[in-house]
């Protein structure tokens, strides 16, 4: 099995609430990222997949499928946008780094898994260059608090 | 199989900048020349570490967080950052008996944090010595 990395990038803005808090509460637990006018980043999407070598191509997945896979699924949803206001998916979660990058997943998966061959095995979002958040599947489901399913791998 | 919130990974570098002397009691002067070379040099030389942690763990459905980073940068800076940063490696009681080797670094870091960012857990430290090196420890 071969492990293959795309990388893109999008740029939008968000902010972080919880509406069942008080604004008290929001700004304690959030900080700076509670201000409700937004704030924006850069943000870097990797998308790794797995699969086998095709023995005709030498490819696991076409790289500019990928690309455009990403660019239909992920960037044109996301790229310039405010993901609070324009992102159905942030309607009722909260635009994190953690969910953007489950959000990136829910909205790859499908297509990649309609294609077949290649299965989506990591979504990776950069919120800075200092800042990520990993997604490896539903596979990694949290049974009970503090006790992780690690599927047998 | 019941299900219930999502596991995701959560992801921080922070830097430090320290020196170090690869040199062990074990081995004679020249023994460590050849095996350290260059990092044998006897006033040591330094780096600026990244220091990459990699912590997982459920998404909190309040927060939409595995982990607060306010939280998370306390105990790196507490627990790491204070301790080594522009700092002799060597004189570390850590290094007294262990070569400061960035292996060793890294474990090093990797057992100064683990359980201290419950209920997310320690998945990984990465150190990298130079943009051309680094090492990985998982507690395994």
């Amino acid at each position: 099995m071969i492990l293959l990395t795309r990388r893109a990038t999008f740029s939008a803005s968000h902010y972080y609430w919880n509406d069942a808090w008080t604004a008290g509460k929001n700004e304690q637990v959030f900080g700076r990222c509670a201000n409700r006018n937004g704030h924006g980043h850069n943000y870097t999407l990797e998308v790794t997949v797995a699969g086998e070598v095709d023995p005709v191509t030498g490819f696991v997945v076409d790289l500019k499928w990928l690309k455009d896979v990403m660019e239909r699924e992920v960037l044109a949803a996301w790229d310039h946008r405010h993901l609070n206001l324009e992102a159905p998916e942030f309607a009722a979660a909260i635009p994190t780094t953690e969910n953007i990058a489950i959000a990136a997943w829910k909205r790859l998966e499908p297509a990649l898994t309609a294609a077949g061959g290649a299965r989506l095995n990591r979504v990776r979002v950069y919120e800075t260059p200092e800042i990520f958040a990993e997604y490896r599947g539903p596979q990694e489901q949290v049974l009970t608090p503090g006790v992780v399913d690690r599927g047998g791998r | 199989m019941s299900t219930g919130p999502e596991k995701a990974y959560f992801g921080r570098r922070y830097m430090l900048s320290a020196s170090h002397r690869l040199h062990t009691g074990a081995l004679s002067a020249e023994e460590n020349r050849a095996a350290f070379g260059k990092c044998n040099n006897p006033h040591g030389h330094g780096h600026n570490y990244a220091v990459q942690v990699l912590v997982g763990g459920p998404v909190d459905p309040e927060t939409g967080m595995v982990v607060n980073m306010v939280m998370l940068d306390e105990a790196v800076r507490a627990r790491v950052l204070d301790r080594f940063d522009h700092t002799n490696l060597n004189l570390d009681p850590l290094f007294v008996n262990r070569v400061p080797t960035t292996e060793n670094l890294c474990r090093a870091i990797f057992e100064l944090l683990d359980g201290s960012i419950e209920p997310a857990r320690l998945e990984q430290v990465r150190v990298e010595e130079t943009e051309n090196n680094f090492f990985e420890y998982s507690g395994e």
